[in-house]
């Protein structure tokens, strides 16, 4: 059991370590990404290589998870294509399905020589021990199966009392997910390989992680949020995540739901603003299977922020913004210096609008202001 | 992030502590107490809210309903579905699929489903219980060298990567979803059902049941309280929409599924 993201990395390379690990396959763990494993993993020299189909994709692209059911979904088969070739030698091709033969026939050795699998959860049955995985390539089958050392990685939210919730849980999971009444693939692991089985992992390992989830448990106002299966429903219907996609806020769990957790997993201060690009439509609400208030959790996120104090430079500029706006001619020179100076400052990038710029556009400054404009246009009429 | 274990404690009193604190406040769920919606007068009854029935398709009452469903289901799910009488034409079957097919070397498990439709099968075939312990005809251990040494299991998963089909038994069809519920203690291990490009599964007409439920319930009453190391729901061939979202079947698991179900096993 991990408290924090570090120690769970530190006891995952110490498992590595002892297992005297060369070659490392990995199936989809969004919970990986939390912990950033394959940037630890590969500062301490393994290789390791992501065999979800998306992920691998990302992984070539050197890019994060797009969204966490479909990893690449934003990415054409034409970049796909030019991907395998630079890095894999494949002749081009634009076939969706020629593509996932390329990755598939890359990837057969890479499960036979593997040392370790590394695997996500998505549920852990409290009576029986065992951990539930949900895929439909196979591919976690492939990496759970065929190493020596099989290491599961979860956060301890996923725990569900009896082995009978999973008969409604996976079919939710799949029909909130991609609209198939079960995936391909759902699995159950209780160990490593045993007596009379011919073959299997010789050990397997369960690191669950709280990093502050036991926080969202003490708040009994968004517990609900840690009911969460991470279906990506709520992101699929989202109007605000359809057009700005999944890497605009830079968090690991995208979407509506990731903005009510992240402000509880990486600090409120940091990341209230997440809950502020919203329109609380509510549409994620009634797409949630597991009935979790999303859009109200939004706004709960949004008092508890104008609840800390604000920052030093935050209410400067507030106080400087009252001062101008209240004196109308202040107002209007401001307006005219910003206009005439807009264009110069975009080519100048000083420090805190070069920050700004990296990953924002600034329109073009308007020629008029909106008063000069208004007063014109009323002297015509 | 978190805040370090104190020392003398190991993170997992420090999370159980916390688990603990944190349950001691209840809380209601707001979501279902604020917004359970109130039919309008006049309006459709609304379901219950705590009704798992949305999101359970239906397995049939009867036994040839549930039949018909699990075939139906499978032909959604693109896997191939022989119904057969017993097990002569089984064999005829997968001696027909093997010479059609070409298929150069055929994977396989000891059970007594398998064993008859390799008898006269016209290619080489690889049986994955043969490395370092025996099971007997009903997949039960009787002696356990302590498992395959490295070696040995390094080439076992060579040999099997090099199969064309693989043939399981199972341990119970699902006709609610079309799946197929295996296991590494009946179904040769964990790696013969999706190691090899082609999964034939051989099953009694008995073994379909309605629900995911009926079958792990199955499951545990055949294992008796300890449960094989690996159960696997698998419902029809390996399939990715990552590219596009567009489908392609055979993504790292098999890309076609056959079941054969005999309606008679003595035969």
């Amino acid at each position: 059991m991990a408290s924090s993201t570090g120690e769970a990395r530190r006891i995952i390379l110490d498992l590595l370590r002892a297992a005297g690990a060369r070659a490392v396959i990995k199936s989809k763990c969004m919970t990986s990404e939390e912990i950033h494993l394959n940037a630890a993993m590969e500062a301490d020299g393994y290789g390791v290589v992501e065999s979800d189909l998306g992920e691998f994709i990302q992984q070539l692209r050197g890019e994060p998870p797009y969204h966490f059911v479909f990893p690449c979904m934003h990415v054409r088969r034409g970049e796909i294509s030019d991907l395998f070739t630079r890095h894999l030698g494949s002749p081009p091709t634009d076939d969706p399905e020629e593509l996932t033969m390329i990755a598939r026939r890359h990837m057969r050795r890479l499960y036979v020589e593997a040392d370790v699998g590394i695997t996500g959860a998505n549920f852990l049955v409290a009576e029986t021990g065992q951990i539930s995985i949900t895929e439909n390539e196979g591919n976690a089958r492939l990496t759970a199966g065929l190493p020596r050392v099989h290491i599961a990685l979860a956060g301890i939210e996923k725990v569900v009392e009896r082995l009978d919730d999973l008969a409604v849980l996976l079919p939710m999971l799949a029909t909130a997910g991609t609209g198939q009444p079960l995936t391909c693939y759902n699995t159950l692991y209780s160990g490593p390989r045993r007596p009379g089985e011919c073959d299997g992992p010789e050990e397997m390992h369960v690191v669950l992680l709280d990093n502050r989830r036991t926080a969202i448990l003490a708040d009994p106002e968004q517990r609900d949020s840690l009911h969460c299966i991470r279906c990506g429903a709520c992101l699929n219907v989202c109007p605000i995540f359809k057009n700005v996609g999944g890497f605009t806020y830079g968090t690991t769990y995208q979407g509506p739901i990731g903005s009510v957790i992240t402000p509880h997993l990486r600090g409120l201060a940091d990341w209230n603003h997440l809950s502020g690009a919203s329109s609380l439509c509510g549409a994620c609400t009634d797409a949630c299977p597991v009935r979790i208030d999303i859009h109200h959790h939004l706004l709960h996120n949004r008092r508890n922020a104008a609840r800390c104090a604000p920052h030093r430079w935050e209410r400067l500029g507030h106080r400087l913004f009252a001062f101008v706006a209240a004196r109308p001619w202040l107002f209007a020179l401001a307006g005219r210096v910003g206009r005439l100076t807009l264009p110069v400052a975009k080519w100048l990038r000083p420090p805190l609008l070069a920050q700004w710029l990296d990953s924002r556009d600034l329109p073009p400054a308007p020629r008029h202001s909106f008063r000069s404009q208004w007063s014109f246009r009323g002297r015509r009429s | 992030m978190s805040a370090p274990a104190p020392a003398g404690r190991s993170a997992r009193d420090t999370i159980l502590a916390r688990v603990r604190e944190a349950l001691a406040a209840p809380a209601p769920l707001p979501h279902l107490a604020h917004h359970a919606p109130q039919p309008a007068a006049g309006g459709l009854p609304i379901l219950s809210t705590g009704a798992s029935r949305p999101w359970l398709p239906d397995g049939g009452d009867t036994p040839a309903e549930t039949m018909n469903i699990f075939v139906e289901n499978l032909g959604k799910l693109r896997a191939v579905v022989h119904r057969l009488p017993d097990m002569s034409a089984a064999a005829d079957l997968v001696f027909t699929l093997t010479r059609e097919r070409d298929w150069r070397r055929i994977a396989h498990h000891r059970h007594p489903l398998v064993a008859p439709l390799l008898a006269g099968v016209p290619c080489a075939t690889y049986c994955v219980d043969d490395h370092g312990h025996c099971v007997d005809d009903h997949g039960h251990c009787v002696d356990d060298h302590g498992g395959p040494s490295g070696a040995e299991s390094a080439a076992a998963k060579d040999a099997l990567e090099g199969c064309d089909a693989g043939i399981t038994g199972c341990e119970a069809l699902v006709a609610q979803t079309g799946s197929i519920l295996v296991s590494s203690a009946t179904c040769g291990g964990r790696g013969l059902s999706v190691l090899p490009p082609v999964h034939l599964v051989i099953a009694t007409a008995d073994q379909v049941v309605a629900t995911l439920g009926d079958a792990l319930e199955e499951a545990r009453q055949r294992h008796a309280g300890r449960l094989p190391s690996m159960l696997s729901f698998i419902t029809g061939p390996s399939r990715t929409g990552d590219i596009e979202r567009i489908l392609v079947l055979g993504a790292h698991g098999p890309r076609e599924l056959i079941v054969i179900i005999v309606d008679d096993a003595r035969a």
